[in-house]
């Protein structure tokens, strides 16, 4: 039985009516009620769709409210008011409350004496006293009220639109609802607090109604809910226009959001001062030109705000910080809570036509409520681009325009068309009739065929090489099917990299072999579908029985996975053309179609295009231009668009974000010392790198009176300043790291904590979170004590400086005696856990040395490691295993740790190969075997191979994860060999050390603790994102110093390098080069050439390219230049030049390569691995 | 689909109350004419009946009856059709026996029982429609009840709940709002001593923040003391003008 929404309506509609019991409706046409007393409400209803009449279809009032003692479940009612009072008593007629009729009449003959049974029968005589001493007690006030109450009913009486004939019952319902609104029983129905009651009650205008929402849900278990929720409509809502007199001001004292004289841009459309008033679908596809400071003054409402909220996070937080910034002059009002903007959603009316209806009833009356006001003629002017709306705008005499009309009519800024997103909409075809693609299917059917198992639901990924093919990653546990290959434009049914589709199984004998051959989307022009089909058959070609894998067709796309994309524009060869294409830097994602008249100013750019849509007819999906980066191949340019790329949130903070940082000038206040330890004597000190603006950790030592050592990690107490819920903790959260780029940092938290407040610099009192050790000579813990502090450091040293402190005979002040005392601690530190089975592991590490004037790097260093390093890392190491013991011995399934997996043991094979190969042999057995093995692997020969080894140690282990205590149940940390490990140590530059921050405040007593810190399923999401932002920070890395090292070699030219083989692959060897730290492949197949004889044992393993045979970690020499023949993927090439192997020379076209080097278009390189 | 925003940038609650505002609340005493006393109380949709019987002589085993005082015995309920599912609710389950034993609590606090050694106050309550706040609903229906049965109180106990949302403190949860899982606190109070009769914290709540969340509980139940005052007051004077026709 399925009961629609539209039947059930307000039951709320207490009727009023004073004494009247007898007052007993029969509607003329009520014959629901009649004809189904005997059966179930529930029922009557849903027989009574089809054939009642719609009134009948009203909901009864569950109780009618009289103001006769006793009169409790008065007859149900239709209509609330027309029949009330119409009269006329049929006692028979209703439900089974009639039975009570005549005690109810008697009780109304003698209600006080029915009230007090114990008068009667004289059962306890005290009692009655007792309560008549009440009773006389407040009569007095009482009568008094009594009269004011009486004074404010009756007006509400004679408020009933009486004898009213409603045409349609949706106007009927109307009436009864605004009847049965206007009509309060009860004076104000609810109470501010601030409201000291005053009684008697003011009989003044209430400053909210109630009314109800009422809906069906399906629950996840699939059963039908009936919810009912109550909804306020109020009166005091401002309009926030500034000039207006009408409205209440704001409740937080604040200006006025909208200007009083609306600047802003010019329009030949509408030449007066108006502001604006976007609908959902504008505000979801042009929130790029709503983020334009020349458009100001707009009006969001709050139907847009919730829609957007439910369709599109990102869009829905970009609005907020739009509405948050004072400069832009948005104002969001709140219209479903107004008392004259809500609207009922009407019987056959969709939510979707309803928030139309309710929007332009918003701007209607705004329109209304602006002629108010006195000298100024405000309009407001209603975007849309939806046709239909625009229409019933214009009909009921709104200036409504689309966005499109809007902004072109913008006299000053042509340049804004451009960023208008081109959302297809019927009958604005840019293509030709022909349909290519067949059609998505609903979301409906997909879930229905994805519960059915006839679909199956996975994320898509593009193939990098062939634009023709794709896997499907289908999600769940499922064994077989778990990747299913697309071939063919119409298979791939327009889905785009990232999305999450629906996918139908192709028959078995339509399975393919996934290709292998490499295809580039590379036609201008867009209607050869025919030599598409040619390309597709290609790839049918190479069929190997043994070969196929499960094969399907996308058939709908459950959510789309689009963000704004990085590329270059392909000018269309047209010259006045204003479509162009573009080609992502991405190889995954498609061309896409945008339409521009910059294009001869966009040529050669970095340009970021966001998709629109992609209509059926339409080859490549329709997008529209964003924003400009700057020419290719500029470093600014290009370390952006690598930022992009990599998913790495780099914007300016927001303003809301910057309002919640402390005012400056900022002291310490009584309030902040509450939980804190004053440590400011300690002679606190911090080593870190040179140029280090953002110290976030301290160090001190002391010895004790009880001849103990006192050793304490100080750690920059970001968690006071960014307290959980705000926007500033949800964008640190966002960001989860800090990005260290080569020249750039793009900082977590915004710089005023980074580099001042947080840093804790010498010789300025900062807040702290402290760890302290009791400590003995021999390292060993005999106490470890937490504590919020402040300090006052007395140095802030660079590693070098430290060093030579230690060095230095002759420096015996207390901070070089402190740093004496922490190395020697340290070492002994390092000593123990190495016996534990610590690796030691090594990555090359490069720094650049730039040159100062124009930043361009001139030459390459690899890091080097000084024994101060190492010490502070000790005692950090120390302070994050303190920690995670503390904050998992408090919250056991709360604590945010962070694990290192032991990696399976096949991931050694080719360690251990590759060592055999050099008679040297490695244990993998554990962690300990390894480090023991790795430091006894020594050869005379190559003083280099043991690095090499632990390089290539490094590249078999897995990823160190962040997680959740009460999710998982292996904690250990195999690289440091410790049972537990979690990062406190550097909270300004990892959003991880703020939670375990707050877990250890929480843990302490120090702090408060807050819903979401004790939720383990919101703790592993926030793990998930965080894991994913270090890796994507760490691959931003290894992209920019990918770039800087190209940059260096533009300029460097071709070079000769010695070079050791870290890999042998089918057919190239991988390459480290110590000088740079640079790792690159050498091919030996190359295009237009002879392939070279090609013979690779899979056992040593070795590579034999001719007749030379290379190992891994052979030394060799190679050539290193730029390539630059891909304009949008350039990279470093390697060509082997010692040994020498006959027919693989150092090409020929040498010059040439360089000279295409000089041309200002460097991409960012690609490190083939 | 975004999960629901309890408190909004504007300052509105999903049902268009600011934080502080209570839900439409309306009371009548002496529904019904049998037992001694009746009150039926709405607090937006919740919706509840309060019925008292007493004191009379202990009923059951005497050896139960209290030599100073009188016992306070309280049952709980909620209606089958009190949710939008409709569900059996056998008596003396878990829920409903906790519900019962602080209602006792709470009334135990509040009538002065020293009056009436050895006998016995039954008050019963039905939740009739749910929609959050069952208990503050089922306190204040009962002391209507309580009052319209004529026993002597040391002040009216009025109930209204409270919890937090991003250091904003809401005042009267709805269904709506508990459902969302924040820390929140039921508050009995007797409004003229300001003492608290009961008080019920779920979930965790950090005693810094407690103040607040008091704060706005307390105020709630000053706004029901209010209202509560007031229909007593009419009720009396309804009564008296009619005995005096």
């Amino acid at each position: 039985m399925i009961v629609t929404t539209g039947l059930v309506a307000k039951n709320t509609c207490f009727s009023h009516c004073q004494k009247s019991i007898q007052a007993n409706p029969k509607p003329p046409n009520h014959k629901a009620s009649e004809s189904t007393t005997q059966r179930g409400a529930q029922r009557e209803w849903a027989e009574n769709t089809e054939e009642a009449p719609p009134e009948a279809r009203l909901r009864p009032c569950c109780f009618s409210w009289t103001d006769v003692p006793g009169t409790f479940g008065a007859p149900p009612k239709t209509e609330a008011l027309g029949a009330a009072r119409s009269g006329g008593a049929t006692p028979a007629q209703g439900r089974g409350q009639h039975r009570d009729a005549p005690w109810l009449r008697s009780r109304c003959r003698a209600p006080g004496l029915a009230q007090h049974p114990q008068l009667l029968t004289g059962r306890g005589r005290g009692l009655a006293a007792e309560k008549h001493s009440t009773v006389q007690a407040s009569r007095g006030p009482g009568e008094e009220r009594a009269a004011t109450l009486r004074g404010c009913r009756t007006p509400h009486g004679s408020a009933r639109p009486a004898g009213r004939a409603p045409a349609s019952p949706s106007a009927r319902l109307r009436d009864a609802i605004t009847a049965a609104t206007r009509l309060r029983h009860l004076p104000p129905p609810f109470l501010p607090l601030s409201f000291s009651l005053p009684l008697p009650f003011p009989a003044r205008r209430p400053a909210a109604m109630l009314t109800s929402r009422t809906f069906l849900k399906r629950t996840r278990a699939g059963s039908v809910l009936k919810v009912v929720r109550e909804h306020y409509l109020r009166d005091d809502i401002p309009c926030g226009a500034a000039a207006c007199p009408l409205c209440p001001p704001r409740p937080d004292g604040g200006p006025s959001a909208l200007e009083e004289r609306p600047g802003g841009a010019a329009s030949s459309l509408c030449p007066g001062p108006h502001y604006l008033l976007p609908d959902t679908n504008l505000l979801l596809h042009q929130i790029d030109i709503l983020e334009d400071p020349v458009i100001k003054n707009v009006i969001v409402l709050q139907t847009v705000l919730q829609e957007v909220r439910n369709r599109s996070a990102p869009v829905y937080k970009r609005i907020r910080d739009v509405i948050g910034n004072p400069e832009k002059h948005f104002y969001s009002f709140t219209n479903e809570h107004h008392r004259e903007t809500y609207i009922e959603q009407e019987q056959g009316e969709s939510s979707n036509d309803r928030n139309d209806r309710a929007i332009r009833v918003a701007v209607k009356w705004y329109n209304e409520h602006l002629k108010k006001m006195q000298n100024e003629e405000i309009q407001v002017i209603f975007l849309t681009n939806d046709r239909n709306n625009k229409e019933k705008a214009l009909e009921e005499g709104i200036t409504a325009y689309t966005c499109e009309e809007y902004i072109k009519s913008l006299i000053a800024n042509p340049e804004l068309v451009d960023r208008l997103a081109c959302v297809s909409d019927e009958g604005k075809e840019i293509e030709s009739g022909k349909i290519i693609f067949p059609e998505h299917l609903p979301l409906s059917k997909l879930q229905q065929g994805i519960k059915s198992g006839i679909y199956l639901q996975g994320t898509y990924r593009a193939s990098r090489d062939n634009y023709l093919e794709a896997t499907v990653w289908v999600h769940g546990d499922a064994e077989e099917n778990k990747e299913i290959i697309i071939q063919g434009l119409k298979h791939l049914n327009r889905a785009v990299h990232e999305d999450i589709v629906a996918v139908e199984l192709l028959a078995k004998d339509e399975w393919v072999a996934p290709s292998s051959v490499v295809l580039q989307d590379d036609g201008q022009n867009e209607d050869d579908i025919e030599t598409e089909e040619e390309k597709e058959n290609i790839l049918k070609t190479s069929d190997n029985k043994s070969m196929l894998r499960p094969t399907g067709k996308v058939v709908g796309i459950i959510k789309r996975n689009w963000r704004p994309f990085c590329g270059m524009l392909s000018k269309s060869q047209i010259k006045e053309a204003r479509r162009h294409l573009f080609t992502p830097a991405d190889r995954r994602i498609p061309r896409i179609r945008i339409e521009t008249r910059q294009a001869d100013t966009l040529e050669g750019q970095r340009i970021i295009v966001a998709i629109d849509g992609w209509p059926r007819n339409s080859r490549y999906p329709n997008g529209h231009f964003v924003k400009n980066l700057g020419s290719a191949g500029d470093k600014e340019t290009e370390t952006e668009v690598l930022l992009l790329e990599h998913d790495v949130p780099h914007q300016p903070f927001s303003q809301a974000v910057l309002s919640f940082l402390p005012k400056m000038p900022w002291s310490i206040t009584e309030k902040d010392m509450k939980y804190r330890e004053d440590l400011r004597h300690l002679c606190v000190c911090s080593v870190d790198p040179p140029g280090c603006t953002d110290i976030d950790d301290a160090l001190h030592y002391r010895e004790m009176e009880n001849g103990n050592l006192e050793v304490g990690v100080h750690i920059a107490d970001v968690s006071h300043f960014i307290r959980p819920g705000n926007a500033l903790d949800e964008e640190s959260a966002k960001r989860g790291t800090t990005v260290y780029l080569c020249e750039k940092r793009i900082d977590m938290v915004p710089e005023l904590l980074s580099s001042n407040l947080c840093s804790l610099r010498s010789n300025v009192d900062r807040l702290a979170f402290s760890c302290i050790w009791e400590m003995n000579h021999n390292a060993e813990i005999l106490k470890t004590r937490f504590t919020k502090s402040i300090i006052n450091s007395k140095a802030s040293l660079t590693y070098a400086e430290a060093q030579m402190r230690i060095d230095s005979a002759s420096m015996n002040d207390d901070i070089t005696v402190s740093l004496r005392g922490l190395n020697k601690l340290a070492k002994i530190l390092k000593k123990k856990r190495i016996d534990n089975g610590a690796l030691t592991l090594s990555s090359p590490e490069v720094r650049f040395h730039m040159d100062s004037e124009t930043h361009d790097p001139i030459d390459l260093q690899t890091k080097e490691l000084k024994e101060t390093n190492s010490m502070v890392e000790e005692f950090m190491l120390l302070a994050n295993v303190s920690v995670a013991q503390k904050i998992y011995d408090e919250f056991p399934e709360f604590a945010l740790l962070r694990k290192h997996p032991a990696p399976p043991p096949s991931n050694y094979d080719i360690l251990v190969k590759a060592a055999k190969s050099k008679n040297l042999e490695i244990k993998t057995d554990s962690a300990k075997a390894l480090a023991e093995s790795l430091d006894k692997a020594e050869s005379p020969a190559s003083p280099y191979l043991n690095t090499l080894l632990r390089i290539l140690t490094t590249r078999c282990m897995m990823q160190a994860v962040y997680f959740c205590s009460g999710m998982d149940n292996d904690f250990h940390h195999y690289g440091l060999a410790s049972p537990i490990y979690t990062h406190f140590t550097s909270p300004i530059r990892r959003y991880a050390d703020i939670i375990v921050h707050r877990l250890l405040a929480v843990a302490i007593g120090a702090d408060s603790t807050y819903p979401e810190l004790t939720d383990k399923h919101k703790l592993s999401d926030l793990c998930k994102n965080l894991n994913y932002r270090h890796k994507m920070a760490q691959y931003a890395q290894r992209a920019s110093v990918a770039f800087h090292t190209q940059l260096f070699f533009k300029t460097k030219g071709v070079v000769n390098e010695d070079a050791y083989i870290l890999f042998v692959r089918k057919n190239a060897i991988v390459v480290l080069i110590p000088k740079y730290g640079l790792e690159g492949t050498v091919f030996f197949e190359e295009k237009d050439k002879p392939i070279p004889r090609l013979d690779y044992n899979n056992e040593v393993p070795s590579l034999t390219v001719e007749d030379t045979t290379l190992h891994v970690f052979d030394k060799v020499k190679v050539n290193i230049m730029l390539d630059a023949s891909n304009i949008q993927h350039q990279k470093i090439r390697m060509v082997l030049v010692e040994p020498k192997i006959p027919g693989n020379d150092v090409p020929a076209q040498l010059s040439t390569v360089m000279s295409s080097n000089s041309e200002p278009e460097k991409k960012k390189k690609k490190l083939q691995q | 689909m975004a999960a629901l925003e309890l408190l909004s940038a504007e300052g509105f609650r999903p049902d268009g109350r600011r934080p502080a505002e209570l839900r439409k609340l309306r009371a009548r005493m002496g529904v019904f004419a049998q037992p001694d006393g009746s009150a039926y109380i709405e607090q937006g949709n919740t919706k509840a009946l309060a019925v008292v019987y007493g004191p009379h002589e202990m009923r059951g085993p005497r050896s139960k009856a209290l030599p100073d005082r009188a016992l306070v015995n309280c049952q709980y309920s909620m209606a089958t059709f009190s949710t939008g599912e409709r569900k059996r609710r056998p008596h003396g389950d878990r829920k409903s026996s906790e519900m019962s034993l602080h209602l006792k609590q709470t009334f135990e606090a509040a009538i002065l029982t020293e009056l009436f050694p050895r006998s016995q106050i039954d008050i019963y309550v039905q939740i009739l429609q749910a929609d959050g706040g069952n208990y503050c609903a089922c306190v204040n229906a009962a002391t209507l009840a309580v009052i319209d049965a004529g026993i002597p109180l040391r002040d009216y106990v009025c109930a209204s709940s409270a919890g937090l949302v991003e250091d904003a403190a809401l005042a009267d949860l709805s269904y709506l709002e508990e459902a969302a899982g924040g820390p929140q606190a039921a508050l009995a109070l007797l409004p003229t001593s300001g003492q608290m009769a009961l008080l019920q914290l779920d979930s965790r709540l950090h005693e810094d923040r407690l103040g607040a969340v008091l704060e706005a509980a307390g105020g709630a139940c000053r706004a029901v003391h209010a209202v509560l005052d007031r229909v007593v007051r009419e009720h009396v004077r309804e009564l008296t003008a009619l005995l005096g026709d």
